[in-house]
């Protein structure tokens, strides 16, 4: 019993797979879903990839809180920032006021981020801010748990200028190869693709992510046979 | 000068005089130092002064000395702290000191067609003794809007119940019905820059204008928003319910039962949780408390005789005196507030 409150004690945080890429006219950002409180998974179906501005996303991985309150901070900024400036913000602007906050604060905080976006001067553009605050441009970029089981996938799979499909493709294969891997990375792929024309979310649900070495198709949860029947058939041999 | 004063802390006022006064005259001397906690000094009313400050101002000091009692205890102002050199010594030899009450706790919420429904149960618990076997761990925070609580029952009633009032001061403010995205943030920031040592685990429901919600609040300040949530040690008794038999569009009625049945989960799964079901079902312009709107777990074995004490206490009088007197008061003439 204490082991499993010691869990739902243990301050939640994503375990996480989160992945941001450029494409040949913007970027695709994405992310699992699991949030794990120490060994339980509190939130199965979460949305990791939280919006900065109309053009700027965030994907989040670390201490669920510290993510949250660092990207409600940086949104009130880069509104405040669009306001005075009178034209949307561009990316490199979203991506330093989050660095801006990660290194000031880094002795508090823990959250690794990856900055997608699109804007008019320089087009699609990722910028990773890892957990010390550091701001690292890049064509693609990948954070949380489970990209330690991607950096041989992408050295081996990138390419520059890619179409959309194809770098949609590429994301939610890699996804669901660390939820493969990775014990705290789990549940659904969500991916935001941004361009200049605007923001598509998708949705990938786990069973119809492809299949991977020795894991089993999915099948209907056997609860159904208990709620179909009234009660449970005695064991016949 | 008496041997018999105790050490006297005592006052020393000092009375601010115009020029113009008789007693100006008497103002000299350099300002002396009056206040001390010895035994021996003794300290007569005196007429201090001081030539310090500017001359039209003189100052005129006076002591006063605290009667001397017939005995030698005179008790000292201030808190005695002799208890905690006890208490140290007992925690030195083994004693451990009361912990602090928690709330075991299964709570839950879901949404239904119409709204949002909660649930908890209603065992509040010190270490291994139930201190509580009926509190409400369902708390008001705005008409359409409850909020259950889960870890330290201290820090859930005083964080809802603070966030309530500052959702009453907005609602004053603005002239709306409050959101529950206001409580939401308004708890989450709270939470967060108390990083974690505010011990309350929440879960808020309410129907607002933009339609029903529900959340969890961790106690470091992350939220997620779901469909279905269960927080506290008899969490994942409860989840385990939902998992196999929520869905999208439930009843009210169907709704209740799930809530119902989640929290008897906990409460027969969980050690931490017990006693009685609490449901609040808020639609859109109404809410429902059912406090202890299941009662699975009733006192078994009643004696029929009831309680008797010995006769060896034996009543010889009875004095009440209320500590609170009724007084009537008398308006003399004239309002009280000209004077």
């Amino acid at each position: 019993m204490d082991s499993i409150m010691k869990d739902l004690n243990s301050p939640h945080s994503m375990g996480t797979t989160i992945i941001g890429v450029t494409y040949d006219g913007g970027v695709i950002l994405g992310a699992d879903s699991r949030t794990s409180t120490g060994l339980y998974v509190a939130n199965r179906a979460s949305d990791k990839i939280t919006q900065l501005t109309d053009n700027v996303y965030l994907c989040r991985s670390g201490s669920a809180a510290d993510s949250q309150l660092v990207s409600d901070y940086v949104r009130h900024f880069l509104h405040q920032h669009t306001i005075q400036l009178g034209q949307p913000a561009t990316v490199k602007v979203a991506a330093n006021l989050i660095r801006l906050l990660s290194y000031n604060n880094k002795n508090m905080l823990q959250a690794g981020l990856i900055v997608g976006g699109w804007d008019k001067y320089e087009g699609g553009k990722i910028y990773g801010v890892p957990l010390g605050g550091t701001i690292v441009e890049q064509p693609f970029a990948i954070g949380g748990s489970g990209s330690t089981y991607l950096y041989g996938f992408f050295d081996q799979e990138w390419k520059d200028g890619m179409t959309k499909d194809e770098a949609e493709k590429l994301v939610v294969k890699a996804v669901s190869l660390a939820i493969a891997r990775d014990g705290a990375s789990g549940g659904v792929v969500r991916t935001v693709i941004i361009n200049s024309e605007g923001v598509t979310r998708n949705f990938y649900p786990g069973d119809k992510l492809p299949l991977w070495h020795e894991e089993l198709p999915p099948q209907n949860s056997l609860l159904d046979i208990l709620s179909s029947s009234s009660s449970p058939e005695p064991m016949v041999s | 000068m008496g041997v018999g004063f105790e050490t006297v802390p005592f006052l020393t006022t000092f009375i601010l005089l115009p020029k113009t006064s008789p007693l100006f005259p008497y103002s000299s001397g350099f300002f002396s130092q009056i206040f001390c906690e010895s035994p021996t000094r003794l300290i007569d009313p005196q007429l201090v002064s001081s030539s310090l400050l500017p001359a039209n101002l003189l100052i005129l000091g006076v002591s006063y000395l605290k009667m001397p009692s017939e005995t030698m205890d005179v008790p000292k102002t201030g808190f005695s702290f002799d208890l905690c050199r006890r208490n140290d010594m007992l925690a030195k030899k083994g004693l451990k000191s009361p912990s602090y009450l928690k709330t075991g706790t299964t709570i839950v919420g879901l949404i239904f067609e119409n709204g949002v429904i909660l649930g908890a149960d209603t065992r509040a618990t010190e270490g291994p003794i139930v201190a509580d076997k009926n509190c409400e761990k369902i708390h008001y925070m705005a008409p359409n809007i409850y909020c259950c609580g889960a870890g330290t029952a201290a820090d859930t009633e005083a964080v809802t119940d603070n966030i309530s009032s500052q959702l009453k001061l907005h609602r004053y403010h603005t002239g709306r019905e409050s959101r529950v995205v206001t409580a939401l943030t308004l708890l989450k920031s709270h939470l967060f820059r108390y990083q974690g040592h505010v011990s309350a685990a929440l879960v808020l429901g309410g129907v607002d204008v933009t339609g029903p919600h529900l959340h969890t609040i961790y106690p470091h300040g992350s939220t997620d928003t779901l469909p279905y949530a269960t927080m506290g040690s008899g969490s994942l008794a409860a989840m385990a319910i939902f998992e196999s038999e929520y869905r999208e569009g439930l009843t009210r009625d169907e709704g209740v039962n799930l809530v119902t049945k989640a929290i008897c989960s906990g409460i027969f799964n969980d050690l931490g949780s017990g006693s009685n079901v609490d449901v609040c079902v808020i639609e859109k312009g109404k809410k429902e408390y059912l406090r202890n709107h299941l009662t699975p777990n009733p006192r078994t074995y009643i004696s029929s005789r009831g309680y008797t004490f010995s006769k060896k206490a034996e009543v010889l009088l009875t004095k009440i005196t209320p500590l609170k007197e009724l007084v009537e008061v008398v308006e003399v003439g004239g309002d009280a507030m000209e004077e």
